[in-house]
C-alpha cells in the first residue's frame, strides 16, 4: 500500500482537531479514560496480589527447606523409615545428607514449622537452618545440642511473644513438650515462622521415633545422585528439588490465579468496547468534519491518525491512572482478603505488595492497545466514507432496507464453539478463554442482526402513536447504531451473566453435594495431633447417646513431587451403601484386589479410570489398588482417594483416626453428646478436637465458598457498573447528536413531550436488546465456563443452574438505565429552540 | 509566442449514475487563470457531481480533467489528495466551519495541512479574515457569527493557501439575497485579485450573474449563454 502524502506535515491540523475535540467534549474523554483505568487497575491489582502471595509463599518454602539442592521427601505425613538415611547418604553423587523431621507445631496459640535436625549434618547441607546462641559472657556453646533447646526465627519469636532464654510449651503430633528458647535462626528471612530443635529430641519427645520426613542433600554430582536415588527410594518417598516444591505451591492456586487474571482482562476488554462505543459515536458525529478535511486535502490516514491519537491519549491517561489505582487496590486487597483474595490457598501468606515493573508495562500497553484499537476501528470506517457524499448528507445515508450482515458473527461464534472443544494446554484452559473471546466478539458482532430480528415484528405492526413508531423504526432501521451503543454493555452483561451462572451452578452443586456427604448427625475432628488411637476410639464409641460411629483418617499423599498432594481417605465400612463413593461411576473389584474409589479431580489429573490397577505410595512397598469407582468431590481440587480403613491399617500399621461421623441414638441432642465425647478424651487431645453438626459444617463450607468467590462478585459488579456507565454515555451522546432531527420533528408538530417519550422508549428498547443479547451470550459463555474452563482448571464438573433473579435484575437495570439516560439527554437536546436546532449544521 | 494552456481543462467528459441514468456526456470546459465561470442547472442535473469530478473526489466514466496541465484520471488517491490540498480551494453551501476550532484555526486549516508552522498560519489567516471584513475576529467561534459571516470565513479559508482553482458549490444557497449579493461580490473580487480560476455551480441566475462566463449544464454538456 502506498503511503499517502503529508501525514506528518499535517500534524498541526491534526493537533488542532484533537485539542478542539477535547475542549468540546471533555466529559466523553474523561469517561472513556475511566473505562480504561478501571480495566487496567483491576488487571494490575489482581496480578500484583497473586505475585505478592506467590513470592511470600516461595520465601516460606525456601526458608523451611534451608535451600537444599535436592531432598528426599515423604509422600505422606506418616514419613518414611529412618533406615533409608544411611543408604541415601552413601549413594553415588551425594556429598552429604541431613535428616529432617518436620512437624506442624503450636505454641502460645500460634502455629509454626518445627524442624528436627542433626546440627552437624545441617551445618554442612543447610547452614541457614542452624541456630545461633546469643553472644555474651554467660552464653553456653553446647546449647545447640541440648534436647530441650529450641531455636526460633525472628518471625516465630515475635509471633510466639517469647524471648531467648524463656521456656515455651510446644504442641506437635498430639504431644506438648516444654522447651527453652536457646537462640535465633539468623539466616531465616522476614515473615517465616520456623523453629529448629535436635532431631533426636524431636523424634523422641514428639512421637516420631524411627521416622523421617525429609533428607536434605548436598550433591557432588546431581545426575549420578538422581540416578542412584531413583532406584533406592521406597514408594513412600520421592526425590525433588526446591523448585518442585515451589512449583507444587504455585500449582495449588495456579488455575485460580489464571482465572482471576482472565477475569481482570475481561474488565479491560469491556473498557476497550466502551472506548469503541464512545469513539464510534464521536466519529459518527464528526463525519462531516472529517469529510471536509478530506476534501481540503487531509489524507485518508489522517482521519485514522487523528482518532488513533485521541485513543492514544485516552489510553495514556487511563493506563497511568489504572496502574496507580491498581497498586492501591492491591495493597487494600492484601490487607482485607490476604494473598489469595480469600480463596484459602495460602494460609497466612499475605505479604506486602511488590511492584512488578514488567507487569506494569504489560498492563500499561494492554490499556493503550485497548484504547487505540477501540479508536482505530471506527476511524477506519469513517476514513473509507466518500467525502463528497458525507459532506452533503452526513446523516441521511442510512438505508433501513439494507440487509444486516450476519456472516462475520456466525464465523466468530462457530470458531468460538470449536475452540471450546479443544483440550487444556499445560493444565490451563487457554482454548477455553480463546473460545470465550471469540464468542464474545461474535455475540457483539451479531447484535445488529438480533436487534433487527427482535424489533422486526414491532416495526411491521401499524401504529398511530408517533413516539412508538419513531422509536421502533429508528432502532430497526439503524441496528448498527444500536450495536455501537451496546457493544460495551453486551460484553459486560454477557460476562456478568456467565460468571453469575457459573458461580450459581457451582454453589448449587456444592450445596447439593454437602447434603449428600454430611449424612451423619455429628462430626468430630482432631487437628494438629496424631489422631484418635484405638483406646480413644473405644472411649468415643462407648459415649452414651452414640448409636453408631465411623472413624476415618485423612492425610495428604504426594503422587508427583511437582503437584499438590492428593488426599488419602481411609473410611470405615458401615455395611450400608456409601452415599459418597461411586456417586459418578462404580465397578466391582475382582477378588484379591484392594479397591479404592477416586474422586473426579483425581481421575482427571492422574487418568485413573474405573477398572484400572494403580500404584499409590501408601506404605514403604509399592502398593497396588483396583479403582472400583469414581465419586463427586467439590472439597479437594487436587484429588482424593478413598480406601477401606481395614486395608489402610493393614498396609500402614496406622490405627489412628482423625475424623469421626456419629449417628446419634433417637431423641438425644447432638450438642450434649458432643460435649460428652470430648470429655472422654485426654486433656491434650481434647484441646485439639472439635465437633460440629452438619448444618454448621454446611454453613461454614458455603461461607468459605462465598469468600473464595468474593473477588469474582466484585469483578462482576465492576463489569456491570462500567457497562451501565457505557449505556448512559452512549445513549446520551447519540441523543445529543440528533438535535437537528428533533428540531425538524418539532417543526412538524411533534411535541417535546412526545420526543422525550420516543427517546425513553428507544432507550428502553436499546436496554432490552442489550439485555437479551447479553443474557443469550452470557448463557453460551457460562457453558464454556462450566463445561470447559472449570473442569480444566479445577477438575470439577457440575450441571447448569441459571440465576433467574440476577438475569431479571440485570435486564431490568439495563432497560431502566437506557430509558432514564435517554429521557434526561432528550430533555437537554429538545431544550434548544427548534428553529436554531434545524439551522445548526453541527 | 505560444498560447497559454487554460488552468482548468475538461475534455469530452461523461458521467452516468446507477441505474444507468446518464447525467451528462461530451462535456468540454476551459477556464483561464483569473476567470470566474458559473455553471447553472436544475436540481439533479449533475452540477455537484461535475464539481466533485473536477476536484478529484469522483471519477468520470469518460473524458479527462486537467488542472494546470495535470490529468486527474491517472492520479492515485494520494496524488489527488495532494493536488486538492495545495492547488484547490473550496466553498460550500453549508459553510462547514468546524465549531470546535477558532475562526482563525478554521481559516488556517489548509495551511496547517501543508506545514506545521502555527505562527505563520495564524498570521496569514488573520490577514485573510481582514480581507473578508472580519479583522480581529480570529479568536471567536462559529456560533458567534451570522450565516453571511460564516460564508465569508469559508471564502477566507478557500483562498488562504493561494490555490490555483477555486470550486464553489451553491455558495450563497443558505443566505438571504442581500447578504448573498455582498458575499458574492467579495468572492468574485477575491478570486480575480489573486488570479485564480474559479468554477461556481448554482441554480440561481442572480448568483451566476457575478461570473465572467455563464454556462448551463445539460445532458449533452455545457451550453454557453
Amino acid at each position: 500500500m502506498k503511503a499517502e502524502p503529508g501525514l506528518v506535515r499535517s500534524r498541526l491540523a491534526l493537533s488542532w482537531l484533537i485539542a478542539g475535540e477535547w475542549r468540546w467534549h471533555p466529559l466523553r474523554f474523561a469517561l472513556t479514560a475511566v473505562a480504561i483505568a478501571v480495566g487496567v487497575a483491576l488487571g494490575f491489582a489482581v496480578h500484583l496480589v497473586n505475585g505478592s502471595a506467590l513470592r511470600s509463599f516461595d520465601r516460606a518454602v525456601t526458608g523451611v527447606n534451608g535451600a537444599a539442592e535436592l531432598a528426599v521427601r515423604a509422600s505422606s505425613p506418616l514419613g518414611f523409615d529412618e533406615l533409608l538415611y544411611p543408604r541415601v547418604a552413601l549413594a553415588a553423587g551425594v556429598a552429604d545428607a541431613s535428616p529432617v523431621v518436620r512437624l506442624r507445631a503450636q505454641a502460645n496459640g500460634r502455629r509454626f514449622d518445627l524442624l528436627g535436625l542433626d546440627v552437624m549434618r545441617a551445618a554442612n547441607v543447610t547452614p541457614s537452618l542452624v541456630g545461633q546462641r546469643p553472644n555474651g559472657p554467660d552464653a553456653r556453646g553446647d546449647e545447640v545440642f541440648g534436647e530441650d533447646a529450641l531455636f526460633l526465627s525472628r518471625e516465630a519469636l515475635a509471633q510466639l511473644e517469647t524471648r531467648v532464654g524463656a521456656r515455651v510449651s510446644v504442641t506437635a503430633n498430639g504431644r506438648t513438650v516444654p522447651l527453652t528458647v536457646a537462640g535465633l535462626l539468623p539466616a531465616i528471612g522476614e515473615g517465616q515462622a520456623i523453629g529448629v530443635l535436635d532431631i533426636a529430641a524431636a523424634q523422641w519427645r514428639f512421637g516420631r521415633l524411627g521416622r523421617l520426613d525429609r533428607i536434605d542433600l548436598k550433591l557432588a554430582d546431581r545426575t549420578a545422585a538422581e540416578a542412584a536415588l531413583s532406584d533406592l527410594l521406597p514408594a513412600d518417598a520421592t526425590l525433588s528439588g526446591a523448585e518442585a516444591e515451589a512449583q507444587q505451591g504455585a500449582g495449588l492456586s495456579r488455575a485460580y490465579r489464571v482465572n482471576l487474571d482472565m477475569l481482570a482482562l475481561v474488565a479491560l476488554l469491556t473498557g476497550g468496547f466502551l472506548v469503541f462505543s464512545a469513539q464510534s459515536l464521536s466519529v459518527a458525529r464528526r463525519l462531516r468534519a472529517f469529510a471536509l478535511l478530506r476534501t481540503l486535502g487531509l489524507p485518508k490516514r489522517g482521519i485514522v491518525a487523528a482518532v488513533a491519537a485521541e485513543g492514544l491519549l485516552i489510553g495514556l491517561i487511563g493506563s497511568a491512572a489504572g496502574l496507580a489505582i491498581g497498586y492501591g487496590l492491591a495493597s487494600l486487597a492484601l490487607r482485607l482478603f490476604g494473598g489469595d483474595l480469600g480463596a484459602g490457598y495460602f494460609n497466612g501468606a499475605s505479604g506486602r505488595v511488590a511492584f512488578q515493573p514488567a507487569a506494569a508495562i504489560v498492563f500499561f500497553l494492554l490499556g493503550l492497545a485497548a484504547a487505540v484499537l477501540g479508536s482505530v476501528l471506527p476511524a477506519r470506517a469513517a476514513s473509507r466514507a466518500a467525502p463528497a457524499a458525507a459532506l452533503k448528507n452526513a446523516g441521511d445515508v442510512l438505508d433501513p432496507r439494507a440487509p444486516v450482515p450476519w456472516r462475520p458473527a456466525l464465523v466468530l461464534l462457530v470458531a468460538g464453539a470449536g475452540a471450546a472443544l479443544l483440550p487444556a494446554v499445560g493444565g490451563l484452559p487457554l482454548f477455553g478463554f480463546a473460545s470465550m473471546a471469540l464468542l464474545l466478539a461474535g455475540g457483539v458482532a451479531g447484535v445488529p442482526w438480533l436487534a433487527r430480528r427482535l424489533l422486526g415484528p414491532l416495526a411491521k405492526r401499524p401504529t398511530a402513536r408517533v413516539p412508538a413508531l419513531l422509536a421502533v423504526r429508528h432502532i430497526h432501521g439503524a441496528p448498527g447504531e444500536a450495536a455501537t451503543a451496546l457493544c460495551g454493555i453486551v460484553a459486560s452483561t454477557a460476562l456478568m451473566i456467565a460468571m453469575a451462572t457459573m458461580v450459581t451452578s457451582f454453589r448449587g452443586a456444592v450445596d447439593e453435594w454437602l447434603g449428600q456427604v454430611l449424612a451423619a448427625d455429628l462430626y468430630l475432628r482432631v487437628e494438629g495431633g496424631p489422631g484418635f488411637d484405638p483406646a480413644a476410639q473405644a472411649a468415643l464409641r462407648a459415649t452414651p447417646g452414640v448409636q453408631e460411629i465411623a472413624f476415618s483418617r485423612q492425610l495428604p499423599l504426594t503422587i508427583k513431587p511437582e503437584r499438590p498432594p492428593v488426599t488419602l481417605i481411609a473410611r470405615a465400612e458401615t455395611g450400608r451403601p456409601d452415599a459418597l463413593i461411586g456417586s459418578v461411576e462404580r465397578v466391582s473389584s475382582p477378588p484379591g484386589t484392594v479397591p479404592v474409589w477416586v474422586s473426579e479431580p483425581a481421575r482427571r489429573l492422574y487418568g485413573w479410570d474405573p477398572g484400572e490397577t494403580i500404584r499409590l505410595p501408601v506404605s514403604g512397598g509399592a502398593a497396588r489398588f483396583h479403582v472400583a469407582g469414581v465419586w463427586r468431590d467439590y472439597a479437594r481440587q487436587f484429588g482424593a482417594v478413598v480406601l477401606r480403613a481395614g486395608d489402610y491399617q493393614r498396609l500402614t500399621g496406622d490405627a489412628t483416626r482423625d475424623e469421626a461421623a456419629v449417628t446419634l441414638a433417637p431423641g438425644v441432642r447432638g450438642e450434649g453428646v458432643g460435649r460428652a465425647m470430648l470429655a472422654r478424651l485426654e486433656p491434650e487431645q481434647r484441646r485439639l478436637t472439635s465437633f460440629a453438626a452438619p448444618r454448621a459444617l454446611r454453613r461454614f463450607a458455603l461461607e468459605l465458598f462465598d469468600r473464595s468467590f468474593a473477588v469474582t462478585y466484585v469483578l462482576e459488579g465492576v463489569a456491570i457498573l462500567v457497562g451501565l456507565a457505557g449505556v448512559a454515555a452512549t445513549v446520551s451522546a447519540q441523543t445529543m447528536a440528533r438535535t437537528r432531527e428533533f428540531g425538524m420533528l418539532r417543526h412538524l408538530g411533534v411535541a417535546k413531550r412526545q420526543i422525550t417519550a420516543m427517546l425513553g422508549l428507544e432507550g428502553a428498547l436499546l436496554g432490552l436488546v442489550g439485555g437479551v443479547a447479553g443474557v443469550l451470550l452470557g448463557g453460551a459463555l457460562a457453558q464454556v465456563l462450566i463445561h470447559v474452563i472449570n473442569p480444566q482448571s479445577f477438575n470439577f464438573t457440575m450441571t447448569t443452574r441459571v440465576p433467574w433473579g440476577t438475569v431479571a435484575g440485570v435486564v431490568a437495570a439495563l432497560v431502566l438505565a437506557g430509558a432514564g439516560t435517554a429521557v434526561l439527554a432528550g430533555r437537554r437536546a429538545t431544550a434548544k429552540d427548534a428553529v436554531l436546532a434545524v439551522r445548526e449544521d453541527w | 509566442m505560444p498560447a497559454l494552456s487554460p488552468l482548468l481543462s475538461v475534455r469530452d467528459l461523461a458521467k452516468s449514475v446507477p441505474p444507468a441514468r446518464r447525467l451528462f456526456g461530451g462535456l468540454d470546459l476551459a477556464v483561464e487563470a483569473g476567470e470566474l465561470v458559473a455553471i447553472l442547472g436544475e436540481s439533479g442535473v449533475g452540477k455537484s457531481t461535475l464539481l466533485n469530478i473536477l476536484a478529484g473526489l469522483d471519477d468520470a466514466d469518460e473524458g479527462e480533467v486537467l488542472v494546470e496541465g495535470v490529468a486527474l484520471g491517472p492520479l492515485d488517491e494520494a496524488a489527488r489528495t495532494r493536488l486538492r490540498r495545495e492547488r484547490i480551494g473550496f466553498v460550500f453551501q453549508a459553510f462547514h466551519i468546524l465549531p470546535y476550532l477558532t475562526l482563525r484555526q478554521n481559516v488556517a486549516l489548509p495551511l496547517a495541512l501543508v506545514r506545521p508552522d502555527a505562527r505563520a498560519a495564524a498570521s496569514r489567516a488573520e490577514e485573510m479574515l481582514g480581507a473578508v471584513g472580519l479583522a480581529g475576529r480570529g479568536d471567536g467561534y462559529a456560533r458567534d457569527l451570522s450565516g453571511g459571516e460564516l460564508q465569508r470565513v469559508a471564502i477566507a479559508r478557500a483562498l488562504v493557501h493561494s490555490p490555483a482553482l477555486i470550486l464553489a458549490d451553491e455558495p450563497t444557497g443558505n443566505l438571504d439575497p442581500e447578504t448573498a449579493g455582498r458575499v458574492l461580490a467579495l468572492f468574485a473580487d477575491a478570486v480575480r485579485e489573486r488570479g485564480a480560476a474559479a468554477v461556481l455551480v448554482t441554480h440561481s441566475e442572480a448568483t451566476a450573474a457575478v461570473a465572467d462566463r455563464v454556462l448551463t449544464l445539460t445532458a449533452e454538456g455545457l451550453v454557453e449563454r
